[in-house]
């Protein structure tokens, strides 16, 4: 695993193009927008074109990181370590996939300060790579943290009427749970010199490293809230609505698609396989919290007068069949999880972008404000249900493929949570197909309205994308579940094999012994 | 030929993605023509793969291929295989045989509609799934097909979308179906969970070898039959299909009479070796289709609008075939079901033809008299009824006959006198319909954009060939009475059904028909009697029980019941949850605690009084208690 | 010879002095010399206890004490003279800008 790259560093270029193209935009001189646009553009193209070469170039064999880079950095196991595997490669990918999208779907919406808005999106995209691709515990942090900075911009100025009220929340909310993980962190360093005597923060060793199970509860509490704050699981989602219905689309888009990727992407990366004893220990309670997600978020959604609020409270009762899925601890469970992730981050993603179609016509996102439109833009309509029945998981649509996998590793372990869980399959169509009734369906509210043209070639350019995606991925799930396979069985055994450390030793449970030697990859 | 028989699903699918993505630009003409074609040769490939499993014996002998490894993940497994053997070709001849001749008769019913490619697109989108639900080897592509027609009947009936009602009736349709589907999929995990594998034939063989105890299986089935009676419309998922009205008439006649509605009836015959395995869940489904073949009909007696009749009649007669499937009699299931697509089809359409005719009129208390104003129309009507009725020797007859000799001689008695009611009952209601709808008087106001001349042959050649279809299919189900070859329909299935349906003796089989017979007559007297001989009577009756009349005309107040006991309820609760749990006490929570930290704050803001005075003397008592501890 | 003691005695009473100098008084620049009063309290303190043992450090010590604190008495009456000027007055109890 420490073995140094001999290929071009090309994680970090994935990760690190964006912040170079936000230096670049600096010395833009004046208010030239389309240029600024332009160049944002351009890199976020180039990132994606990188990051797809990664995809390329990615074996998946071993299930092990590849394109793994290593360098001192801070001392003390504050390492620069950076790679991909199974598990992280697609997040990349869907990172980078929708900061173009989301770049190009704010070309008219933003006119305002378009330099710092163009800025902040691609510091916000290193922050997303930058968090999938860490392989060191606060390498992850620093990008966890830098990347709620853009963000908090993103919400606070280009934001709705509440955006200030939002984007505190926000990130007061998100800053109280990594805080405490972020003490976390330091005691898990702490315990593991203590082990083996040498300093390490790499995932991978502390994840070697046998802890005792108070200790595990405790950091696991620690790391885990931080997590469940970003999922968001119940009761701890009430930012996400009012981020969602104040941020600007390309805001909602990121914040849906990736951001949220990240409570679910800790859990997989960090809280389960570290602290393997206290998370089978919590999963049942967080099971139950997860499909009172699926359930109330549904419930919630169904109710909603805001297309945002409604798309958010979909997220909620989405992220919380994830969830429930990836606590379910088995293999095609937690791989549907993260085919999910994926999913979920491309037609919310394009529920977003679609919301925010209409947004540009009218300056409204109540629908009572709407009525028949697709009698106007017959093209919209057709991507608008593609995205609402992708999500409402239709097979032969991407999202079949996940729900049915999460469903059947769900069954597996509970058949009560599942038969619970299934629910959704209900809720999340009449939301949705009740969201597109009530604004596409039905007599035009003002047949003299000119406002609602169809969509023109950028916003088809937006959308096609994700369109085709969502056709794709329903019916040839097998590139990415294949690429999947052995990190996602490497990451089960991993969960299975640590032993707890006995929990026999007194003292302030800091005790801790080496399991194996650290850095040691098995063969 | 049959070697691509692969391709029977995929030549509509192609047109159907080509038409949604450039149909707009295309002209009217090569639309209905490149729909049309796509289906013909869907059916042509279909008669040829029926052709080439006949001759090899039937269901022995299926073709098979697998087209994808779709979802592959550990122990979970689905994959893109097709199979084609006597069950799935009598259905896929039925989508694809009935499906043309609605697309050739939408040609020119729909010729004066805007969205013309949109309409043929999803048609063809339609019988895609319908044929993937039909061929698919594996029971989660089955899902697909299933779940994908419900789709496009979603799409279809809310076609007119700018029409509240039929966005409406889009819209429940598609939930209903979708709490079936719920139940559906949970059904999939529970056999994926005890089987390991989705493959039909592995499905049916899993009670045999031990696999599937008799208690998992009946839940299993229980909770698959619960999809099927959203799909098929039964009791208690039934209240979309009268809705689903609103949709163009030939899509009634294709998805919700023909293929779509008996998708359900289809399932079950397809896992008859689950069904068979579980004694309590095949009662179920036999009950439910009894007690809805009885309940449909008996609203259908007191319906004015046509195609609302038709619509009632539907779910009544997939009551039967569920009868059918419920007392063993699978292959009687399937013949009906056939018979049915060929007549119900042939009355939608004949309906449409009317309305069309009569410029969008639905109520029949304004037709009358049309036998002369649309003759042909007429005729081929006067046909289709008299085999849903099953009057001797038309289809219907030797079908429904099947059924109640299966459920007789099953020794389901109970079940055999519900069918024989639901027979009296569907006589009555039909010729109810023919009598006030094409003979008596003309009531018909000359609507504008109504018409009086019979329709152009793109519509009449198909309601001819269903008519001819309507009255000859019955022959291929010839009861065992005319000899043991005489039923080549029942020997065409034999490879695809586990066991065989119980046989009464001869005679008791000429009993049986007779009794049928009679029962059929019996309605199609009382209907003369009440609305030809003497029309007051229907009135009177209304007037003596008056609460049976209303209960009727209300259909139950189950739709109002379901309003009031499900879906107010559940939106009311949310509503009020969101607003005063959510918002109140979540969020509040959330915002009480960041309330709390900045009284706080204020709060000790006092202890800043900004004097140095102060200070100094907060700093001497610090000075001082930390001497005091020091020194102590 | 004066026992250190003495000087211990005279270093508390200086030291108490100013406390209450600081205390009772109202204007900045008294508090200010009440302040020094105080600070030469402690050298005094300082000194005795370098004296009683016999090492030259602390008498180093308080030599850099003096020094600094002359340099700083200079920037505390700096400081007081321009308040004065600003506010045109030194009372302290008119001086709160630090009130949260």
């Amino acid at each position: 695993m420490n073995t140094v790259a001999a290929t071009p560093p090309l994680v970090s270029v994935v990760t690190f193009l964006p912040l170079a193209g936000a230096v670049v935009l600096i010395f833009i001189r004046g208010e030239s927008a389309r240029a600024v646009r332009a160049v944002a553009l351009t890199v976020s193209l180039l990132t994606l074109a990188a990051s797809l070469v990664l995809y390329g170039g990615f074996s998946g064999d071993s299930g092990l990181p590849e394109f793994v880079e290593r360098a001192s950095w801070l001392g003390r196991g504050l390492d620069y370590h950076v790679g991909v595997d199974g598990i992280s490669l697609f997040l990349v990918l869907l990172a980078a996939f929708l900061t173009p999208l989301a770049l190009l779907s704010s070309w008219k919406s933003v006119s305002d300060r378009v330099k710092e808005f163009s800025l902040f999106m691609l510091l916000l995209e290193t922050g997303m790579i930058g968090v999938f691709v860490s392989l060191n515990l606060f390498l992850f942090y620093v990008f966890w943290e830098a990347m709620l900075i853009p963000m908090y911009f993103l919400i606070g100025i280009w934001g709705g009427r509440r955006r200030v009220y939002a984007t505190m929340k926000f990130v007061l909310f998100t800053m109280f749970g990594s805080l405490l993980m972020l003490a976390a962190i330091f005691v898990l360093q702490a315990a593991h010199f203590r082990a083996t005597g040498a300093y390490s923060l790499s995932i991978a060793d502390l994840a070697a490293t046998s802890l005792a199970p108070g200790l595990q509860t405790w950091l696991f509490l620690a790391f885990g809230l931080a997590f469940a704050i970003k999922v968001p699981l119940f009761p701890l989602h009430t930012w996400l609505p009012d981020a969602h219905v104040e941020a600007p689309t390309a805001g909602s888009v990121l914040l849906a698609a990736v951001l949220l990727k990240m409570g679910a992407y800790g859990f997989v990366r960090l809280g389960l396989p570290l602290f393997p004893q206290a998370a089978a220990a919590f999963a049942p309670a967080l099971s139950i919290l997860a499909v009172v997600g699926v359930v109330y978020g549904g419930l919630m959604a169904l109710v909603q007068k805001d297309m945002k609020a409604l798309v958010a409270y979909s997220s909620v009762s989405h992220m919380g069949l994830i969830m429930l899925a990836l606590f379910s601890l088995g293999f095609e469970a937690t791989e549907g999880a993260l085919y999910q992730m994926l999913n979920h981050g491309i037609s919310t993603g394009a529920l977003f972008l679609c919301v925010g179609v209409l947004y540009e016509r009218t300056q409204t996102r109540l629908i009572a404000d709407y009525g028949g439109v697709a009698a106007r833009m017959p093209v919209f309509a057709g991507v608008f249900l593609l995205a609402a029945l992708s999500s409402a998981g239709l097979p032969g649509l991407n999202g079949f493929v996940g729900e049915i996998l999460c469903f059947f590793g769900i069954f597996g372990a509970n058949k009560a949570l599942a038969a619970l869980g299934v629910s959704t399959v209900v809720l999340s169509a009449a939301y949705l197909l009740r969201l597109y009734r009530r604004v596409m369906h039905g007599p035009l509210k003002d047949p003299a309205d000119a406002r609602f043209r169809d969509l023109d070639r950028r916003e088809l350019a937006v959308l096609a994308p994700l369109v085709a995606l969502m056709v794709v991925m329903g019916l040839f799930p097998g590139p990415i579940l294949r690429k999947m396979d052995a990190s996602v069985s490497r990451y089960i055994e991993s969960l299975e094999a640590k032993p707890p450390l006995a929990p026999a030793i007194k003292g302030p449970d800091l005790t801790i012994r080496a399991q194996r030697p650290a850095a040691e990859p098995e063969p | 030929m049959a070697r691509y028989f692969w391709l029977i699903p995929l030549v509509p699918g192609a047109s159907a993605f080509v038409l949604l993505l450039f149909g707009r630009r295309f002209s009217r003409r090569w639309v209905a023509w490149q729909a049309s074609a796509a289906v013909f040769l869907s059916f042509a490939l279909t008669v040829a793969a029926l052709a080439k499993i006949s001759a090899a014996g039937g269901g022995a002998a299926p073709l098979s291929k697998v087209l994808l490894s779709w979802i592959v993940s550990g122990a979970f497994s689905a994959s893109v295989a097709l199979t084609f053997d006597g069950l799935a070709a009598v259905m896929a001849a039925v989508v694809t045989g009935v499906g043309f001749l609605i697309h050739v008769y939408s040609a020119a019913y729909m010729a004066e509609d805007r969205a013309y490619s949109r309409y043929f697109a999803f048609l063809n989108l339609f019988t895609f799934f319908m044929l993937v639900l039909v061929l698919a080897s594996d029971i989660v592509l089955m899902f697909v097909g299933w779940e994908g027609v419900g789709l496009c009947s979603y799409l279809l009936i809310g076609f007119w979308f700018d029409r509240p009602a039929a966005a409406a009736a889009g819209l429940k349709a598609f939930l209903v179906n979708r709490i079936g589907d719920a139940a559906f999929m949970v059904g999939v995990l529970f056999l994926l969970a005890n089987v390991g594998s989705s493959s039909f034939a592995a499905i049916n063989a899993a009670p045999g070898s031990g696999l599937l105890g008799p208690g998992p299986a009946t839940l299993a089935a229980i909770l698959l039959f619960v999809g099927a009676t959203g799909k098929s419309a039964q009791i208690p998922l039934y209240v979309w299909l009268p809705d689903a009205m609103e949709g163009p008439t030939p899509v009634s006649a294709l998805i919700h009479a023909a293929t779509m509605v008996t998708a359900g009836v289809y399932m079950v015959c397809r896992l008859n070796g689950l069904f068979t395995a579980s004694p309590a869940a095949s009662s179920v489904v036999a009950w439910v289709g009894a007690v809805t073949a009885v309940y449909a009909a008996t609203m259908a007696l007191v319906q004015h609008d046509l195609k609302r009749v038709l619509a009632y009649s539907t779910i009544s007669q997939i009551g039967y075939m569920f009868i059918g499937c419920g007392v063993g009699a699978y292959a009687a299931g399937m013949f009906h079901l056939l018979t049915h697509a060929f007549f119900k089809s042939l009355l939608f359409l004949a309906a449409g033809s009317v309305i069309h005719a009569l410029g969008g009129e639905q109520d029949m208390r304004r037709m009358g008299g049309l036998r002369k104003r649309l003759p042909v129309t007429s005729f081929v009507f006067l046909i289709g009824a008299l085999a849903v009725s099953g009057i001797p020797f038309l289809s219907g007859f030797f079908s429904k006959d099947a059924i109640l000799t299966g459920a007789y001689a099953g020794g389901r008695y109970a079940l055999y006198a519900l069918g024989l009611a639901a027979a009296v009952l569907t006589a009555f209601y039909m010729f109810r319909l023919v009598y006030v709808a094409f003979y008596g008087a003309e009531r018909t106001s000359p609507a504008p954009g109504a018409q009086s001349h019979e329709q152009p042959r793109a519509m009449t050649v198909p309601l001819i060939v269903l008519a001819v279809l309507s009255a000859v299919a019955g022959l291929i189900g010839l009861p065992a009475l005319f000899g043991e070859r005489a039923n080549v329909i029942g020997r065409f299935l034999e490879g695809s059904f586990a066991a065989a349906a119980p046989h009464p003796a001869p005679s008791t089989e000429i009993a049986l028909s007779l009794a049928a017979t009679a029962s059929a007559l019996l309605g199609l007297g009382l209907a003369f009697l009440l609305y030809r001989r003497s029309p007051g009577i229907p009135a009177r009756l209304a007037g003596r029980f008056p609460g049976i009349h209303r209960l009727l005309v209300r259909k139950y107040y189950v739709d109002e019941a379901y309003d009031a006991v499900i879906v107010r309820p559940l939106v009311r609760g949310a509503e009020a949850i969101y607003e005063r749990f959510d918002l109140k006490v979540v969020d509040g929570a959330l915002n009480g605690s960041a309330a709390a930290a900045t009284r706080a704050g204020r709060g000790l803001n006092a202890l800043q009084s900004g004097l140095v005075r102060d200070y100094a003397l907060a700093f001497l008592l610090g000075a001082i208690l930390f001497l005091g501890f020091l020194i102590l | 010879m004066i026992a250190p003691a003495a000087f211990f005695v005279l270093a508390v009473v200086l030291f108490v002095l100013g406390v209450i100098a600081f205390f009772v008084k109202k204007d900045l620049l008294t508090q200010f010399m009440a302040v020094e009063v105080m600070l030469n309290a402690g050298n005094l303190a300082l000194l005795a206890l370098a004296k009683a043992s016999g090492r030259p450090d602390g008498q180093a010590l308080v030599l850099f004490i003096i020094t600094v604190a002359a340099a700083e008495a200079v920037i505390g009456l700096a400081i007081i003279v321009l308040i004065f000027r600003q506010r045109k007055s030194i009372r302290t109890d008119d001086l709160e800008d630090l009130k949260g």
